[in-house]
């Protein structure tokens, strides 16, 4: 299971890598594995206000249909727009190329509900049991 | 098994597998007209003409008749094999409920006659299936009345949760959220968000039955109802159901049963008694008519005394001459929810079927769906992981975890079933067991068709040990082989075209 080091992670298997006072969201590694095959993405708009762990946006596999929760609150600023015609690069880079969106966060915070890498790595072992 | 011929087989490919639009011929014809011999006739006028040309295919009768007649020995129904799908309740439709559907009386009969003047005497009968469809309902469910309109189990839902808008609307109340466990099925929190409400979810604990704490954490004045499936999609029933609902009523919240699983439960314990105020059933599960296709469902909707008054027009009574009249003033219905009174065909068979096996009969049906489901869990959990082992009800829900790890995921394992003749359980449901096995076997199963069904599942065990690339690659026997279904979701291509 590929957990990289340096980024944030929910108990809702997203992720965010923080850089200033933006952060960029996606789903992990984890919840790709779990999902299957990914088939559709359905991403929020561009200024859209997110309170942190609200719905943000669904990811469909073959498998199943499942929500996307914020890791922060804030404001939506860009759009992985490349994921609605190819939504296997999810598949494919689960922490680059598949990144959901990014967002300006706007409580710092929040940042103490998130897990870093190792909190992350025992909380995915502890449910894979 | 397979419906097709050595030779087409050999090559892997059929004839019967082209689309009709590929059997065109330039000039074809099923059959002719006659010219006109009516004069002074004018072509249609230019606005009321297509502006392309419809393109569709030009065959002979025979080419037609063989196209579909082809297509339907494809077909895979509970008449020829097994089929163990979960929550579907896929059991045998017996053959004397059609021949009952098809008594010219009840066929011919037009739905509008009963609202005509006079015409309700002409339509006692089927008005009687349905009064009297309605009062075994209540008494199977424990409840005070029924509604028949919902034409499926989804319709029923949504119908169900009007009915607990409308009563919170009549005692003044603005209610916001409805509550659903995750091992609910995902109608549940469709019909709700449809209605309007907002969905809350409550987590499965460890033991298999949803979080009570965290369940009385989210109850409060705001919720409007709690939708529970009981049993829930992993076969089990909750032992605290009386709590629960207990709790939710002290709030003011009404408590809907999801009858999807009354197989389960039937003649053995009422929703009614145990308090809960709105159940939908499926007619098409439960009652033995078709599913689907060969359907259409019903989705009837039954209710305790205080939601009576809000149920859909037409309510059918009885006057007290024993004669049988549709009622309409009813000034807190709901109004209607489906054109006339329900899929009455599917309705009469149900009543049939639950006629012809009395109290008795349906009692067994419980007894022997829950054994037929114990059987098959009893003799596979060896083989496969069982995440919640606990005696389940009608169905029973494995996790091919185990063979996973091998490569041989449940969607491999369900294809390979197909390639043995039987419909493969429901996989990857409920979303809380990972690699989900759903199984169901239903009463009408003998032991020697469980038996054989069991067993191809522990050579599939086997060979995922020993030779998995041997179920990973099937279906091998199948006129159409493993189909790209990651292709298919990204890139539907759903229009042919030359």
């Amino acid at each position: 299971m590929n957990i990289p080091k340096n980024i944030f992670y929910t108990k809702d298997h997203e992720w965010a890598r923080i850089e200033g006072k933006i952060a960029y969201v996606g789903i992990t590694d984890y919840a790709v594995h779990s999902l299957g095959d990914i088939t559709f993405v359905e991403l929020p708009k561009i200024g859209k206000e997110l309170k942190q762990s609200a719905y943000c946006a669904t990811v469909e596999s073959v498998k199943a249909a499942s929500d996307v929760f914020a890791p922060l609150s804030g404001k939506v600023l860009t759009v992985n727009t490349q994921l609605v015609t190819n939504p296997e690069l999810i598949n494919q880079s689960a922490y680059e190329k598949g990144y959901f969106f990014s967002m300006e966060f706007s409580n710092e915070a929040e940042k103490a509900n998130l897990m870093d890498a190792a909190s992350y790595q025992k909380y995915v072992e502890g449910i894979s049991k | 098994m397979n419906p097709f011929d050595g030779s087409s087989r050999a090559t892997g490919k059929s004839r019967g597998m082209k689309l009709i639009f590929e059997k065109h011929r330039d000039g074809r014809r099923g059959f002719s007209y006659g010219l006109s011999d009516v004069s002074g006739t004018k072509p249609l006028a230019g606005k009321y003409c297509r502006a392309t040309e419809a393109r569709l295919p030009c065959l002979s009768e025979l080419d037609v008749v063989r196209h579909y007649t082809n297509l339907s020995r494809l077909n895979f129904s509970v008449d020829t094999n097994f089929y163990p799908l979960g929550s579907c309740t896929m059991k045998y439709n017996p053959k004397f409920t059609e021949r009952i559907a098809a008594f010219e009386g009840f066929l011919q009969l037009h739905p509008l006659l009963p609202q005509l003047s006079g015409g309700g005497m002409l339509a006692q009968g089927s008005l009687e299936v349905l009064y009297e469809s309605e009062k075994l309902l209540a008494e199977i469910t424990g409840m005070s009345a029924f509604t028949l309109q919902p034409l499926a189990g989804a319709h029923g839902e949504l119908t169900g949760v009007m009915l607990i808008a409308a009563y919170h609307k009549d005692q003044g109340l603005r209610r916001k959220y409805i509550i659903v466990p995750d091992s609910s099925h995902g109608t549940n929190p469709s019909s709700a968000a449809i209605a309007g409400y907002k969905v809350k979810v409550i987590p499965t604990g460890a033991d298999g039955y949803m979080d009570l704490e965290q369940y009385k954490k989210q109850l409060n004045n705001e919720v409007a109802a709690v939708m529970l499936t009981c049993p829930n999609t992993l076969g089990i029933f909750n032992p605290k159901i009386k709590e629960i609902t207990d709790l939710a009523h002290n709030v003011g919240a009404l408590m809907y049963y999801d009858g999807a699983n009354l197989n389960a439960i039937m003649g053995k314990c009422r929703p009614g008694d145990i308090g809960f105020d709105v159940v939908h059933l499926n007619l098409h599960k439960t009652f033995a008519t078709p599913h689907g296709g060969g359907g259409p469902g019903a989705g009837p909707v039954g209710v305790s005394k205080k939601l009576v008054e809000f149920l859909p027009i037409s309510r059918i009574i009885r006057r007290a001459d024993a004669t049988f009249a549709l009622d309409y003033n009813h000034p807190k219905s709901i109004g209607y929810i489906a054109p006339f009174y329900g899929n009455f065909g599917v309705i009469l068979k149900a009543y049939a079927y639950i006629l012809a096996l009395g109290k008795e009969g349906l009692i067994k049906v419980a007894e022997i769906a829950v054994l037929n489901a114990n059987y098959c869990q009893a003799r596979l959990k060896e083989y496969y992981d069982l995440p919640f082992d606990k005696t389940c009800m009608h169905e029973c829900v494995f996790s091919a975890s185990r063979q996973a790890k091998n490569g041989v995921h449940a969607l491999d394992i369900a294809k390979y079933l197909i390639d043995q003749g039987y419909h493969p359980p429901t996989i990857y449901f409920p979303l809380i067991v990972k690699e989900a096995l759903m199984i169901e076997p239903t009463e009408t199963e003998s032991k020697e068709s469980l038996d054989d069904f069991i067993d191809t599942m522990i050579k599939i065990a086997e060979l995922a040990k020993n030779n998995p690339s041997v179920v990973t690659q099937a279906p091998l026997n199948m006129p159409i082989k493993r189909l790209d279904e990651v292709r298919a979701a990204r890139q539907p291509d759903l229009r042919w075209k030359p």
